[in-house]
C-alpha cells in the first residue's frame, strides 16, 4: 500500500477518534437545571436525598411499578416516616404532581443524558395528548 | 493456576484499587478524572501514528497474498475473484469481509485425532472462536459508540437510535442493554477459551490475558454503576464534557467506582499502542490480504530499484586488449 494512502486512512482514524472535540468546539459543559416547582421547593426534601434521587430514582419507580401492579400497595413511607402514594404521574402526591411537568423536570436531564425511558408509553400529561 | 495469568489478574486489581483508593482516600479526583484521560489519548494517538507510520515506511519486497481460492487462470475456470482476487476490487471486497466478518477466521479448522483404533488425524471446522470474536468485536463497537452519549450535547439521533435498539428488550429499569451482556459473555469466553484450551493455554502469554482481564474490569465496573451500585449520571456527563470542551470539572458526587471505570480506560488506550490490540490499525496492512494476486499478470519492479553501474566484457577488453594480445588470448576486437 503507498503510504500516501495509509496517511489519508491514518489522518481519517485520529479525526473520528477526536470526534467528541470538534463536534464541541466553543461549547460550554453546563448541565441543564431542571426546574423546581413551588410546591417541590416549599416541601424541601424529595422522598431520598438529593444525590440518592439523582441515581436511584429509576429503580424506586421500577420498585414501585412492581409492588402496585403485582401487590397492590400503593404507599412508600420514606427514611423520616412520611407517607406517600406510589404513582409517577396521579394525583397531587406523585412525582409529577409535585414535580409539576415532564418537559420541565425529567426531560431536562434524560435528554442531556440521552435516557428515553419507556415510562411514557403509559403515562402521558394531558398537555402532551393536546399538541 | 499459572503465572501468565495470575500476574496480568493481580495488575489489574491493582490498577481498579490505585484509582478507587486515590480518589476515595486521597481526593484525587483531579489526577484520575482530567490528568489521566488527556494524557492517555495523547498516548494513544500519538502511540498509534508511531505504529502505522513506521509500518508504512516498512519495506514490502514480495507480492505475498494468501490464495484462498481459484486464482486467475485459463478462460474457462471459475477464478474465485474475491478470496484470490487479482484486481484492486477484489482485494477491496476481500478486506472488507476481513476487517467487518472475519472471514479468514471463520475458515478456522481444529486438528485431532479420531478416538478409535484408526486414530486417524482430522481436521474439522471449528466455528466457536469466530462466534466468540464477532460477538465481542461488536458488542464492544455498540459500547463504545453508546458511549459518545456522554460527549455530545445534544446527543446525535443516530446514537439515540442505537441506544434505543440496544435496550429494545425493555428488561429492568433502567433497562438492559444488550451489548453490555454479550460483552462481558463474550470475554468471558474467550479468556476460559485461553485458560482451559490446552493448545491455546500454551501459547498464551501474560500479553494476551491483561487486555481481557482489563476489559472484563471496565465492563464489570460499567455494568456495575449501570444497574447495582448506581452513579450520578448527569454528573458524569458534566465531567466528561467538561474533558471535551478543554474546561474540566469535577463533579459533585460521583465516587470511586467511576474513576476506577476511566483509570483503567485510560490504560486501555495507553496501551493499546504497545500491545498486540494494535490489530485494529494492523489489519489493513496485512501484506498476505491487502494485496492482489497478479505476480504473473503483471511485472513487479522492486521499487527502490537504482541504476547499477556495471563493467561490461567489451570495456574489460578495452582496458586490457594490448596485454591479452601479448599473452594470445582470443579477443572480439583487434584494434
Amino acid at each position: 500500500m503507498s503510504k500516501n494512502a495509509i496517511l489519508t486512512g491514518l489522518v481519517i482514524f485520529i479525526l473520528a477518534v477526536l470526534l467528541p472535540f470538534w463536534v464541541n468546539l466553543g461549547g460550554t459543559a453546563a448541565a441543564p437545571k431542571p426546574e423546581i416547582s413551588a410546591r417541590a421547593k416549599a416541601a424541601g426534601r424529595c422522598i431520598l436525598d438529593k444525590y440518592d434521587m439523582r441515581a436511584d430514582h429509576m429503580q424506586l419507580l421500577g420498585k414501585w411499578r412492581n409492588s402496585v401492579v403485582r401487590h397492590s400497595n400503593r404507599l412508600y413511607k420514606t427514611a423520616d416516616g412520611k407517607v406517600f402514594t406510589m404513582s409517577l404521574s396521579t394525583g397531587k402526591n406523585s412525582c409529577l404532581g409535585c414535580h409539576e411537568g415532564k418537559e420541565k423536570f425529567c426531560d431536562k436531564c434524560h435528554n442531556y443524558a440521552n435516557v428515553a425511558p419507556y415510562c411514557w408509553e403509559c403515562h402521558t400529561t394531558p398537555k402532551e395528548i393536546n399538541q | 493456576m499459572n503465572q501468565k495469568y495470575l500476574v496480568p489478574l493481580a495488575g489489574v486489581f491493582l490498577l481498579f484499587l490505585v484509582a478507587y483508593t486515590g480518589v476515595e482516600g486521597a481526593g484525587l479526583q483531579w489526577l484520575f478524572g482530567v490528568v489521566v484521560p488527556y494524557a492517555a489519548l495523547l498516548a494513544f494517538l500519538a502511540g498509534f501514528f508511531y505504529r502505522v507510520m513506521g509500518w508504512a515506511s516498512s519495506a514490502v519486497p514480495f507480492r505475498i497474498p494468501t490464495t484462498c481460492g481459484q486464482a486467475k487462470s485459463l478462460p474457462w475456470i471459475k477464478q474465485n475473484w474475491v478470496d484470490d482476487p487479482d484486481t484492486a476490487g477484489g482485494v477491496f471486497v476481500r478486506m472488507l469481509t476481513e476487517i467487518f466478518l472475519f472471514r479468514s477466521l471463520f475458515r478456522n479448522t481444529r486438528a485431532a485425532f479420531h478416538r478409535n483404533e484408526k486414530n486417524r488425524l482430522s481436521y474439522s471446522w471449528e466455528i466457536f472462536l469466530w462466534v466468540g470474536a464477532m460477538a465481542f468485536h461488536y458488542s464492544f463497537l455498540v459500547v463504545i459508540l453508546r458511549h459518545l452519549r456522554f460527549f455530545t450535547s445534544p446527543v446525535p439521533g443516530c446514537v439515540k437510535f442505537l441506544t434505543k435498539m440496544d435496550g429494545i428488550l425493555q428488561i429492568g429499569l433502567p433497562e438492559l442493554r444488550i451489548s453490555g451482556v454479550v460483552l462481558l459473555l463474550a470475554v468471558f469466553f474467550l479468556l476460559l477459551r485461553r485458560i482451559f484450551d490446552a493448545k491455546v493455554s500454551y501459547i498464551s502469554q501474560a500479553a494476551d490475558y491483561f487486555p481481557l482481564f482489563l476489559i472484563l474490569a471496565i465492563a464489570g465496573t460499567g455494568i456495575c454503576m449501570r444497574y447495582f451500585t448506581r452513579v450520578d449520571i448527569i454528573g458524569v456527563k458534566e465531567l466528561t464534557m467538561g474533558l471535551v470542551t478543554f474546561h474540566p470539572v469535577i463533579p459533585k458526587g460521583v465516587g470511586g467506582l467511576f474513576y476506577a471505570h476511566v483509570f483503567m480506560v485510560s490504560i486501555l488506550f495507553a496501551y493499546i499502542p504497545n500491545s498486540k490490540l494494535m490489530h485494529m490499525g494492523g489489519i489493513f496492512l496485512s501484506p498476505t490480504r491487502n494485496m492482489a494476486n497478479n505476480n504473473r499478470a503483471v511485472r513487479h519492479i522492486n521499487p527502490w530499484n537504482y541504476p547499477v553501474k556495471v563493467h561490461t566484457y567489451e570495456e574489460y577488453e578495452d582496458d586490457f586488449r594490448e596485454k591479452m594480445i601479448e599473452a594470445g588470448l582470443p579477443v572480439d576486437k583487434k584494434e
